[in-house]
């Protein structure tokens, strides 16, 4: 029994890795400019822990098949180096491991994080509501109206509680239900919470963020390549939650321009 | 769409007189709601988020809490007896309201207390009805494709605003009312109370986003009586 | 001398009556056996919830015949509405992490053999102990009431993030009373946990037979007792925790809620308050929970796979030095839940640091468990197998941890799968994996008669390869993105995902039938297996010196004196190749 115990180990280990070693479940083509590093990390450590999870697996599975159910008054031996030696071992390969994960690979990290948006970075706003996202762009004044909570009217469009009667800043801030922005051009997302929590992810972006009520949050990113994908809501937000989605348009500046137009003529 | 509209909102009101205190022959309140102003401008709706609803429409249809039509016509006002007639027992028809292309139909949608409310979902997509009762029990239910309709009655009269949190753009009305005398103003603001009895009568007319207008009217045979409501419209 | 005295001070007559010796019992090992039935029972209700779940993901349109009599709004015509799913993975979670996980391991396993395997009588405070497990009871039945009310269960998953949870009913279906009674019932839970862990810490302290030095504790023992010292501290957080958001959702506070909310159309009446302050104080919590949960089933498996190896480990030391690191370093780490949450981006590598560091106390006692092996001769048996899987899955689970422990890979796979899969397997399959080895290894102790073996090792190869089939896939269904929490999937790329979620539930369905044979066993065993002798094992801890099943004073009033250390496992004794805890016969320590 110990020796099937090994066998089926084994068979577990190695179909557990193959569609791992075979990459036939990866995420999409990155798109930002911050993603290869968030990537190179991800593939680094799919190194370090393949290698820490066959090797254990596979000296667990050697060790039960050499070592079970022997004869009975088999002489029983100790690992040469004992506990000392598998401390050692633990501490330099482990040690080394998480100096270089954790210390050398914040990079990936700062690379999001730490540093600011360019001066020049497109601003958008984003307001996660239940169950939907709604992104606003500052018109031609270059304002956002202020937000009035209570002046909140889904039934008219009114997603943001903007106030056009007494603020004119309002009147000319674009809303829409797809994030359209330009390729090739850094975007500050600002990121508004309406009613709980939700979360803002795009995965060919490498970018998760959640939204927090009462903290407003950004995050700036740029993306590289034209197309259509999809925005998921991650944190749990209610009974519409699954379907919590929006899309990111990114278009070539010309493009972008004109949708612009075309959203302020709708006014 | 704005047939069906009509149809439902008909049927509704047929149902009704069949079953209600109604005289035939009796007097009539009719009338015209309009407005005065410039109304808010309805918005084309942005149904990016739900593609499946997003193509049923060439044009991306527009808002309707201020649904207008010529002549400054007011339409979707439901008007009916306040005070005056006697409280009826419910029609046995149940009032339909249909989720279809991410929209309600009706949009605002008339039936009396103790009547069946039956709510549909014909879309492809998960919908969540939540009418955000005060007087009468509030609830939120999802409604995924493909299930049974959701059946409810309410026991009071109000007038509640409905919405899906999914596509936060639904947003429509029940009104629930105590008789069957009532009618929804149409394109052209028109309403007709017909077959009252003779008395003294409130008339109240309610509009989503203009709120209530009420009149006193006084029948004393099979005479019709003209009755007009003009709301105050603003752009913001 | 003291230690006597101590020992007499407490001693209660033996039990009389029904009620006495089985309902109200101070019985340390009554009590055990109540906590590891309510386990039992909570563990068959949260699988049956995930049963629901997998199948509504991949069957979302077929009908569940009967479901509709559980819950008509939530089920209408068979069919699990998005908020019902939520409902189920909210009760799923709190049922297994608190019921389950927290129970099992830790309150049944650790009454039961805790105050024996240190030579005591009972617990230190068996009045309080019986009122441990009579709250968590309580509590559990709270937890269940959520089931039947009209508003139905809660929808925000078992981290009840707020203000999702703090703001009421406009939040959702469930969101109301559901949500208050999730609450209520947490609340009562901490209570439990705290009297229990206080019992546990000041048994272990003051009631140790004479000899029984704290380093000459079996290693589930120091497990239990570094469990119950995270427990007081964690739980002590929690309560709290649950007072304010009860307090927000009746009473009107602000802790968790900002200002300027506006739900369902409604702004709510609340400012001032902050959301990640519940996250916080959660996962303050939640993370060294995840330690309460698998510290007791890493020292279970110590313990068997030593009994098993014939032989000790490389060091008992330095498995004992590991478990006390992993519980220190535990209250460093809990923001690495949160690292996209908004929490300040250079605190995220402040929680990051400590989180890597644990792999280090994690892998020795990996390596000093796989060492141990090397030249052991392993008796392979249901127990002994189910701490070898434990290993097994304690690697597949915490490989994963590399990657959730670095913010800049959390960016992607924060909230999706790979999160699911992790934790599954660290927390929840191996420390079910360790209740497991200890229920085939204790039972004949526990009642008197011998588990079925055929039954048990059949048990075990469905209970391995299934688990694996279950959860292995989870890592990669994240690895491409997909969301966790979702009752649907609709998002684009999701359907060629399909597949793969279809085996998955599969996968469950059959290892969760499987499971059906380990609760006959247990049945069928409790009354019908073979008489256990007292030494069943060739075992050399205390709560082999005594009958099986043990007498209600444990001792039969006698009071064992220690010689030596737990593991005196390959050398010549007078019994055979080992010499018992309480033998004066010398030895080579």
């Amino acid at each position: 029994m110990g020796k099937l115990f090994a066998v089926v180990l084994v068979i577990i280990a190695l179909a557990s890795a193959y569609p791992i070693a075979t990459r036939m479940y990866v995420m999409p083509e990155d798109i930002s400019t911050h993603g290869h590093a968030i990537d190179d990390q991800l593939s680094d450590t799919m190194k370090e822990a393949g290698f820490s999870f066959l090797g254990a697996q596979l000296v667990l599975a050697f060790f039960v098949f050499k070592f079970a159910q022997r004869k009975e008054g088999a002489k029983l031996t100790h690992l040469p180096g004992g506990a000392k030696l598998v401390v050692t071992v633990a501490f330099i390969i482990v040690g080394a491991e998480v100096f270089a994960l954790g210390v050398l690979g914040q990079k990936a990290w700062a690379n999001v994080y730490f540093t600011a948006p360019r001066p020049d970075a497109l601003q958008i706003q984003a307001q996660a509501g239940q169950f939907a996202f709604y992104f606003r762009y500052a018109g031609v004044d270059g304002k956002f109206g202020a937000i009035h909570p209570d002046k909140i009217d889904e039934g008219n469009q009114n997603f943001f509680g903007l106030d056009p009667a007494n603020d004119i800043e309002s009147r000319d801030d674009i809303v829409s239900g797809e994030l359209a922005i330009p390729v090739n051009r850094e975007v500050h997302l600002l990121m508004h919470a309406k009613d709980v929590g939700h979360s803002f992810y795009v995965r060919e972006l490498r970018i998760q963020q959640d939204f927090v009520p009462g903290l407003d949050l950004s995050v700036h990113f740029t993306a590289t390549k034209i197309g259509r994908y999809e925005i998921v809501c991650t944190q749990l937000c209610g009974l519409g939650h699954y379907n919590m989605k929006a899309y990111l348009n990114v278009m070539a500046q010309d493009d972008f321009e004109k949708w612009m137009k075309q959203k302020a003529s709708e006014l | 769409m704005r047939t069906k509209h009509l149809f439902l909102a008909g049927v509704a009101i047929l149902a009704a007189v069949a079953t209600t205190s109604a005289v035939p022959g009796g007097g009539t309140v009719s009338g015209k709601v309009t407005y005065e102003g410039t109304p808010a401008k309805q918005k084309p709706i942005d149904m990016s988020k739900e593609p499946s609803c997003a193509k049923q429409y060439a044009t991306p249809p527009t808002t309707e809490t201020v649904v207008t039509g010529p002549n400054n016509a007011l339409e979707n006002v439901v008007v009916y007896i306040s005070a005056g007639a006697p409280d009826e027992a419910a029609p046995s028809q149940a009032a339909v309201f249909t989720q279809k292309g991410c929209r309600y139909l009706p949009h605002v949608l008339v039936f009396q207390v103790n009547q069946e409310l039956k709510v549909l979902n014909e879309d492809q997509t998960s919908h969540n009805i939540h009418p955000l009762a005060k007087i009468n029990r509030e609830w939120n239910k999802s409604q995924p494709p493909g299930t049974p309709p959701i059946v409810d009655k309410y026991d009071k009269m109000e007038f509640i605003p409905v919405k899906c949190n999914v596509h936060p753009w639904m947003h429509g009305t029940f009104a629930v009312l105590k008789n069957s005398h009532y009618a929804i103003s149409g394109e052209d603001g028109g309403f007709k109370l017909p077959n009252l009895p003779a008395g003294k009568y409130t008339v109240t007319a309610y509009h989503e986003s203009y709120g209530e207008q009420t009149q006193e009217v006084t029948l004393t045979g099979s005479e019709t009586k003209n009755v007009n409501f003009v709301f105050k419209a603003k752009p913001y | 001398m003291e230690e006597t005295s101590a020992q007499q001070a407490h001693v209660h007559a033996p039990p009389e009556g029904f009620l006495r010796k089985y309902v109200f019992s101070l019985d340390h090992k009554v009590i055990g056996k109540q906590y590891y039935a309510l386990g039992l029972l909570a563990v068959c209700m949260g699988m049956v919830l995930s049963w629901l779940m997998r199948f509504h993901l991949v069957w979302p349109t077929t009908r569940i015949p009967g479901l509709e009599l559980l819950s008509k709004a939530g089920a209408p015509g068979g069919i699990i509405t998005p908020e019902y799913y939520l409902s189920l993975l909210t009760m799923h979670g709190t049922l297994m992490v608190f019921f389950v996980l927290t129970n099992a391991p830790f309150a049944a396993f650790g009454n039961y053999f805790l105050p024996i395997q240190i030579g005591a009588e009972d617990m230190a405070f068996p009045r309080f102990n019986m009122m441990s497990f009579w709250t968590t009871l309580v509590a559990f039945l709270v937890l269940i009431l959520a089931f039947v009310i009209p508003d139905g269960p809660p929808i925000s998953g078992w981290t009840s993030y707020a203000p999702l949870s703090a703001v009421g009913k406009d939040a959702g279906p469930g969101m109301g009373w559901g949500m208050n009674l999730w609450g209520i019932s947490i609340a009562i839970f901490c209570i439990g946990s705290l009297l229990g862990a206080l019992n546990f810490i000041a048994t272990t302290l003051d009631l140790r037979a004479k000899g029984m030095t704290l380093m000459r504790m079996p290693i589930c023992t120091w497990a239990w007792f570094i469990t119950s010292c995270i427990a007081l501290l964690a739980f002590a957080v929690l309560l709290p925790a649950c007072i304010l958001l009860i307090l927000d959702r009746t009473a009107g506070t602000s802790f968790f809620i900002p200002s300027g909310l506006v739900i369902s159309d409604r702004l709510q009446p609340h400012s001032g308050g902050s959301p990640l302050l519940w996250q916080h104080l959660f996962w303050f919590f939640g993370h060294p929970e995840v330690y309460i949960a698998i510290l007791p089933s890493m020292g279970i498996v110590s313990h068997i796979l030593i009994n098993s190896m014939r032989k000790p480990l490389l060091s008992a030391r330095v498995i004992i030095y590991s478990m006390m690191s992993i519980g220190f370093l535990s209250w460093m780490v809990w923001g690495h839940h949160m690292f996209v949450s908004g929490m300040n981006p250079f605190s995220s590598l402040l929680f990051s640091f400590p989180t890597l560091t644990i792999t280090i106390p994690a892998t020795i006692m990996t390596l000093i468990w796989l060492g141990s092996l090397y030249g052991a001769n392993i008796r392979i048996n249901s127990a002994s197998l189910f701490a070898l899987g434990f290993i097994s899955m304690f690697v597949s689970g915490g490989v994963s941890g590399f990657f959730l422990a670095q913010p800049s890979i959390d960016i992607v796979l924060h909230a999706t799968y790979f999160v699911v899969g992790h934790f599954h397997m660290v927390m929840g399959v191996a420390s079910i994996f360790g209740v497991f080895a200890g229920t085939y290894f204790w039972f004949g102790k526990m009642t008197g008669r011998m588990m079925n073996e055929t039954l048990g090792q059949l048990h075990f190869w469905l209970t391995f390869i299934g688990t694996y089939c279950i959860f292995m896939p989870f890592h990669y269904l994240g690895l491409v993105g997909n969301i966790r929490r979702y009752s649907a999937f609709v998002n684009d790329f999701t359907g060629p995902l399909m597949p793969l979620h279809k085996f998955i539930t599969i996968a469950a369905l059959g290892t969760g039938a499987a499971q059906l044979i380990f609760i006959f066993n247990l049945i069928y065993s409790r009354y019908k297996g073979a008489p256990a002798p007292q030494n069943p094992w060739e075992g050399t801890t205390l709560e082999w010196s005594i009958p099986s099943p043990p007498p209600w004073n444990n001792f039969g009033g006698k009071h064992p004196v220690i010689y030596h250390d737990p593991y005196q496992y390959n050398v010549k004794g007078s019994k055979g190749d080992y010499i018992m805890q309480d033998s004066p016969e010398p030895s080579a320590d």
